[in-house]
């Protein structure tokens, strides 16, 4: 047997725990967690055999080109995977911190509620990490970073029914969407590089890359432009940074194994993987080492004026990870995986202990106190002293940053179209739409640069959609529909492109109808029982209504084109369709995913999570 | 409103009472969460807090029910309560309202309406934009040791801090020109509140609404605001500095936010809230609750009163004694006590504040600060130093802030790193202790000396008188033995046995020590008063005093670990030959009664198998106290609900499952009361405020106790928060409180009711403990053995309304298979 075969279990075992997970009754606690551990356990197990193996074979790097999804001409979707000692490392990694942090849950969770809901997450996640690392292409890997995200955003969010961690969880969504965009500009200029979904394998070759990289500088550095920002976002590298100390919301466990380790490594792995690509492009390699550089030295200095254990230690593991991001530039493949796990094994047992920390640092301080010692920083003119203090304290402003710059400008602007009525804008997309099926049907006589607009045209009425549906307060089904009808017009837009048959659309289309339909109904039934809801506010309906909530959730993520809907397909195919000449278009269709998540997420929230609204009492203040 | 004119002083002053009381968390000490309506009557401070303040101050309506459904609270007994309150007439009518009828939610509190109309009104969400700036400021002020780089000006006092800052600093804390113009320039509080809300009248109230929008920081800048000991590395800070910081904030939030200027939020048009101080009414559905409130109360008292009724015996039995043992009044000593009496019948156990009546200063070798080692209101004028210890202190270098370094924090995770993922292998599978674990036996070196006696009396250090004299220490040995009845009838060896408990991963760890020695192990207490009893000259001064102390009689400290189950007992090696022998005798009783606690302890714990055998029970439980994963290495004082102040043979054939404070009491030597009132006055604080922190801490987990621990974080070493910029969580984790019943101290005294009542009426402090219902009292009459209920200024008989008992000679079966509340039991 084709040892490659392999590669295949590593996914297969915790989908099946997962899935199993899910069906157990939520008051069996022992058979809850021992099937957790127990996957992860036996998954590990695997990973350690087969990595035995692979040693002694002499380190091949093996490559599955497992079943294909969808197949049409000149296009093909397919799943494949790669083994080699990257994916060796962080299986194992991964694996082992994994099943330690799942054993340790077992006891820490007890009694907790949403005991059952935490080792879902959990599994999903570690499923979610494992597809990454064994992905032998992006759009695999893309199947796994999706689910990263999604897992990650849920396990903040896991004292649902507090305000901060539902806030800060939409936070770090909104974050991982970028990271989310990135990724798909990657895989929408790599088909047009080079003409097929590209394997990790073949970059290898570099005869290969460099042949068609050699006439196509330019989409070179866009690629690897994009892959860095998909890696800083999700390493928290600048400007992104702030996320990863507001991820600390959830039980310790879980920050300590995502946000200590696994998840905030992803980065560094997205780099290590396509660094064959990047190689040669050495621009982009001083690009990543400074702004690794850059980052580690602001989060040094945040992390020294942090008064909190969690903040501490995440801001210390981003300066880490920023010397990581220079090693993978400078190519040093084994060192920056040594000091990965390292990383994530300190940070993981640091996080774990911080409670202790309290006990441990009085008795320190009780019989070696120095009253306030000498810091290097005091030796500096005042001025610039508190000035640099002030920087640190303020986080140099990045955590505004994002709101300043790409939040905050979206608002406004969505709520310029305040004048823009709900029917206005039914009427409008209804116009709109048949006036875009009338041009189709005469575009044969039109002339031909008033059609190359088109697309252009129609998806910044795509963009209005959503982002008037990012700023509805009142009318949550309006604003759904809004999003509906952005797909809509995103799948007009691009069949004015020529090669977008009839099938492709319907692809598209048909996660998003079906989706759609779900999760109106899920709103339906909830305004059914609630009577009318708004968004401006929590609401927290998730405590009396869990399964509407499950539902739409479901709803939501097949719109968003997670793995579950056609729609996911279908994302990917819209941006084959998108010319590589089109950088307009690709930036508005890239922008109207990411509103379109975050106005997904964002009903999610505020409809269903936070403090619930009917009781004031027995709900845990704002502040905390 | 009645206060048109704002007086700032006083306004700060009444702030400060109503915020959270909670010290930082190495001086854990349990207190009365509503402490600030403790004149008021326990029925109409709730109802008053729970108004104000939206506290949810006792169990919901449903959770009554359930409990009533389950049988866990006597329909006799809420009838008769029902009658006695609303009259005999109308005992059904209440009964149908108690059981079926539905009453609205209660409506939002009234503090917070005021300002929540910057929302309402403003569209504005000022909390989201003001707090967690300012709570990274203030942690970073007052932070005790976790940032590397601390605040750059700080022996200042907070605002003149930041105006330094502010002043000399290239970056500023504000957006907008015009709050650091009224930094810089010293604009007054009123002044402010001027600009913010305009009109005097809501001044107060607008203060108010502002701090309760973070109590747990407020409270904490309170706390070291009235006591900067609090922190070793002492800060200053006031109410009135935070609360300027933050009305500048708000002003540069809103000047930011509405760039063409806003109305300050008193001149607004538009409904006023009513006032925050403003006496609540009565309602129908308080006094549901409080009529269940008692009927579930009463349940368990009535079942407690008839098995002391039933099981106490008169006769005192003159056998010679094998050994005499003080424990601490705490409720997890109570079964301690039981075992030791079991495997020893003729020893004899006693209980009493676990500081043994000797308080001082306490300064470990080699310690920068001093420890104080009794009850937390008491100001003691002693030092007790420790000398000529052994032990190293072990260091982990995962706490260490290099780690955190740039560069040597990559040597560090490439090299340590692989070191952590071993360590928390093996702290998964075989935990063991660590320098990460709090243990109560670090407090003191075994085999250190401490300075006990004072030969030079002018020998002061620190302005404390450094030991005690002879005379200062017969006081205190006399008035520990008088209080406790021990005065004749000497064992050979006495055991004065303090408690401590060892944790990892426990933020509260001081919560789990002892409360009489201000939230420390009693172990220096322990050793000090033995030493003490065993000197010669002391002796002497007793025998005067009417307490002879046969020669052939020592006092042996030690202290128990009460998560783990283990005694030490200190100075062992200057007992007799003799003596040494019947103490290694005592020993083995004490290991058998330790297995035997730690199984009835395990019962709770339902991770582990009670049904095993005694040393893996054992085992299983020592692992809980160093097991990193778990969130309940003890529940501490959980279900605590009794405080008995008598004789021994009150509750000596009564199981009590651990709910209950012992303190040992013979009304014979004390006919006048004189030591009575002195348990009193230590009991009713102590007792009465772990048991109403863990009530409010129980009823209304999220507001008054502090969530779920797991995802807490630790800020600036004093206090945690959930995430990374929540408000400090005052109170009690669910964890610890889970399993609690909450109910008040019903406290029983062994007395004469009229001795009693004028003994708490001496006393305006604890009385208003008892006048206020806080606690209950009942007094038990030596003679007629009748029992006298203390309502409304005086005592009336009571008689248990139950009339029959459970009885078991053996409870073990029991232990294995129940984790919930144990009825009370007669056992032999």
């Amino acid at each position: 047997m084709r040892p490659e075969l392999f590669i295949q279990v590593f996914v297969g075992i915790p989908l099946l725990g997962f899935l199993l997970s899910l069906i157990i009754s939520r008051s069996r606690e022992m058979f809850i967690s021992r099937l957790a551990f127990g996957t992860i356990g036996v998954n590990l197990l695997a990973v350690m055999i087969f990595t035995g193996y692979w040693l002694m074979e002499g380190q091949p790097t093996l490559n599955l080109r497992d079943f294909s999804i969808f197949k049409t001409q000149g296009y093909e979707f397919f799943v494949d995977f790669c083994f080699d000692k990257i994916t060796a490392v962080y299986l194992l990694v991964g694996s082992i911190l994994s099943f330690l942090v799942t054993l340790y849950s077992r006891y820490y969770m007890h009694r907790e509620e949403g005991y059952k809901r935490f080792f879902n997450t959990l599994l999903f996640f570690y499923l979610g990490y494992n597809l990454v690392i064994v992905a032998g292409n992006f759009e695999t890997m893309f199947i796994g970073w999706e689910m990263l995200g999604i897992s990650s955003f849920l396990l903040i969010a896991f004292y649902r029914d507090r305000y901060l961690p539902v806030k800060n969880a939409v936070k770090v969504f909104s974050i991982y969407r970028v990271a989310d965009v990135g990724f798909l500009l990657t895989m929408w200029m790599s088909h047009h590089l080079w003409h097929e979904n590209i394997t990790f394998v073949k970059l290898n070759d570099a005869a290969f890359v460099n042949e068609h990289l050699a006439s196509h500088s330019a989409i070179g550095v866009f690629i690897s432009l994009m892959i860095l920002i998909s890696a800083a976002a999700k390493s928290a590298q600048l400007p992104f940074s702030s996320w990863l100390p507001r991820a600390m919301e959830g039980p310790t466990p879980s920050s300590a194994i995502f946000y200590g380790s696994l998840s905030v490594h992803i980065g560094v792995f997205l780099l290590l993987r396509t660094f064959p690509f990047w190689e040669h492009q050495f621009s982009i390699r001083i690009l990543i080492g400074v702004l690794g550089l850059v980052t580690s030295l602001v989060a040094t200095g945040i992390a020294r004026v942090q008064s909190t254990v969690k903040s501490q230690i995440a801001y210390s593991s981003i300066a880490q990870i920023g010397l990581i991001f220079i090693e993978v530039a400078a190519g040093f493949e084994n060192l920056a995986l040594f000091h990965f796990a390292g990383n994530a094994f300190l940070r993981t047992y640091q996080l774990l202990v911080s409670p202790s920390v309290v006990s441990y640092l009085i008795r320190e301080q009780f019989y070696h106190f120095v009253p306030r010692e000498h810091t290097v920083e005091d030796s500096l003119p005042k001025r610039i002293e508190y000035s640099i203090y002030m920087l640190c304290l303020k986080e140099w402003n990045l955590d505004s940053f994002m709101y300043r710059y790409l939040w905050n400008p979206m608002k406004a602007a969505g709520n310029a179209l305040g004048f823009f009525s709900v029917k206005r804008v039914v009427v409008f997309f209804l116009v709109v739409t048949l006036l875009g099926l009338g041009v189709h049907a005469i575009a044969p006589v039109l002339p031909d640069a008033f059609v190359r607009s088109l697309p252009f045209a129609f998806a910044l009425l795509a963009v209005t959609m959503v982002l008037k549906s990012f700023t509805e307060r009142k009318n949550v089904l309006a604003s759904w529909l809004l999003i509906i009808a952005n797909h809509c017009l995103i799948a007009l837009a691009v069949s004015f492109n020529e090669h977008f048959g009839l099938d492709h659309i319907v692809i598209y289309l048909s996660g998003v109808v079906c989706f759609g339909i779900l999760g109106y109904l899920g709103l339906l039934r909830l305004k059914m029982l609630e009577g009318d809801i708004n968004l401006d506010r929590f609401h927290g309906y998730v405590y009396e209504h869990p399964k509407v909530a499950f539902t739409f959730l479901l709803g939501c993520l097949g719109i968003a084109g997670f793995p579950i809907s056609p729609t996911f397909l279908g994302e990917d195919l819209i941006f084959t369709h998108i010319h590589e000449y089109q950088y307009g278009l690709a930036f508005l269709v890239a922008l109207s995913f990411i509103l379109n998540g975050l106005a997904l997420i964002r009903i999610y929230a505020r409809v269903f999570l936070g403090p619930h609204v009917k009781s004031m009492y027995e709900m845990a203040y704002r502040s905390s | 409103m009645k206060h048109a004119q704002f007086n700032e002083h006083e306004v700060l002053k009444e702030l400060s009472h109503y915020l959270p009381a909670q010290a930082p968390l190495k001086d854990f000490i349990h207190h009365n969460t509503l402490h600030a309506f403790q004149d008021l009557p326990f029925e109409k401070a709730t109802r008053q807090a729970a108004e104000m303040f939206g506290y949810k101050t006792l169990l919901t309506l449903e959770e009554y029910r359930s409990l009533f459904h389950a049988g866990r609270i006597n329909t006799s007994i809420l009838e008769k309560i029902v009658s006695a309150r609303m009259g005999n007439a109308l005992v059904d009518v209440w009964k149908r309202k108690l059981l079926h009828e539905d009453y609205p939610a209660q409506q939002p509190p009234r503090i917070g309406a005021l300002r929540s109309q910057w929302k309402r009104d403003y569209r504005v969400d000022l909390d989201s934009l003001v707090h967690p700036f300012l709570f990274r400021i203030l942690c970073s002020y007052l932070d005790q040791g976790i940032s590397m780089w601390g605040f750059p000006v700080w022996h200042k006092g907070f605002l003149a801090s930041i105006r330094e800052i502010e002043r000399t600093s290239l970056t500023s804390f504000f957006k907008s020109k015009r709050a650091r113009h009224y930094l810089l320039h010293h604009h007054s509080l009123t002044s402010l509140l001027r600009e913010v809300v305009g009109n005097e009248k809501y001044f107060k109230q607008y203060v108010f609404d502002q701090q309760f929008a973070h109590q747990g920081w407020s409270g904490m800048v309170a706390v070291i605001e009235s006591d900067p000991q609090a922190l070793l590395d002492r800060k200053k800070i006031s109410l009135h500095d935070l609360i300027v910081f933050e009305l500048l904030l708000e002003i540069d939030a809103l000047d930011t936010h509405f760039e063409e200027g806003w109305t300050p939020l008193g001149h607004l048009a538009g409904e006023k809230p009513n006032d925050l101080f403003e006496e609540v009414g009565s309602t129908e559905h308080h006094e549901v609750l409080m009529l269940w409130q008692e009927a579930f109360e009463w349940t368990y008292y009535d079942e407690v009163l008839l098995g002391l009724k039933l099981g106490s015996n008169g006769k005192q039995d003159s056998l010679a004694k094998t050994f005499q043992a003080m424990f601490c009044i705490d409720d997890r000593e109570c079964s301690l006590r039981r075992y030791l009496e079991r495997f020893d019948t003729r020893c004899e156990t006693y209980g009493t504040p676990g500081f043994f009546n000797v308080e001082f200063f306490y300064q470990p070798e080699h310690g920068k600060f001093l420890t104080k080692l009794c009850p937390a209101p008491v100001m003691p004028q002693y030092l007790i130093k420790e000398k000529g210890t052994r032990k190293k202190h072990d260091r982990d270098v995962h706490f260490t802030k290099h780690s955190h370094g740039l560069f040597r924090g990559w040597l560090i995770s490439q090299t340590l790193g692989f070191w952590s993922a071993l360590k928390l292998f093996i702290n998964i599978f075989k935990p063991s202790m660590s320098p990460a674990t709090a243990t109560s036996l670090r407090h003191m070196d075994k085999h250190s000396t401490l300075t006990i006696e004072c030969k030079h009396p002018e020998h002061r250090e620190k302005d404390l008188q450094v030991g005690f004299t002879i005379d200062e220490m017969a006081d205190r040995v006399e008035g520990l033995l008088k209080s406790i009845g021990l005065v004749k009838n000497f064992a050979p060896l006495v055991y004065v046995v303090g408690h401590g408990s060892s944790s990892v991963n426990n933020p509260h760890y001081a919560a789990y020590d002892c409360g009489a020695c201000s939230g420390r192990p009693g172990s220096v207490n322990a050793r000090v008063v033995c030493h003490m009893a065993n000197h010669k000259a002391v002796r002497e001064v007793l025998n005067t005093r009417g307490i002879d102390i046969p020669e052939t009689t020592r006092f042996v400290g030690g202290l128990h670990d009460t998560t783990r189950d283990e005694v030490v007992f200190f100075d062992e090696e200057t007992l007799s030959q003799e003596l040494a022998g019947a103490h290694m005798r005592n020993v083995l009783v004490f290991h058998t009664a330790l297995d035997l606690n730690a199984k009835e302890r395990s019962r709770r714990f339902e991770m582990v198998n009670s049904k095993l055998n005694l040393d893996k029970v054992h085992d299983a439980v020592r692992r809980r106290s160093v097991s990193l994963f778990e969130p309940r290495p003890e529940l501490n004082h959980a279900t605590n609900a009794l405080c008995v102040i008598g004789r021994r043979n009150l509750t000596r054939h009564v199981f009590l499952d651990r709910r209950s404070f012992l303190n040992s009491y013979d009304y014979r030597v004390d006919l006048k009361g004189k030591y009575l009132l002195n348990i009193l006055k230590a009991a009713a604080p102590v007792c009465g405020g772990i048991n109403l922190e863990y009530f409010f801490s129980r009823v209304d987990n999220q507001k008054l106790g502090a969530g779920t621990k797991l995802p807490h974080n630790v800020m600036g070493l004093f206090g945690v928060a959930n995430g990374i910029d929540g408000d400090l969580r005052p109170g009690l984790p669910s964890q610890m409180v889970e399993v609690h019943d909450p109910v008040r101290l019903l406290t029983l005294v062994e007395h004469k009711p009229d001795v009693v009542l004028r003994v708490i009426q001496s006393s305006p402090a604890t009385y208003e403990w008892f006048k206020n219902e806080w606690i209950h009292l009942v007094v038990v009459d030596p003679e007629t053995h009748e029992f006298w209920l203390y309502r409304n200024g005086a005592f009336a008989p009571y008689d248990p309304v139950e009339k029959l008992m459970l009885q078991a000679d053996d409870l073990a079966p029991v232990f294995e298979t129940h984790s919930e509340n144990l009825p009370v039991y007669l056992i032999p």
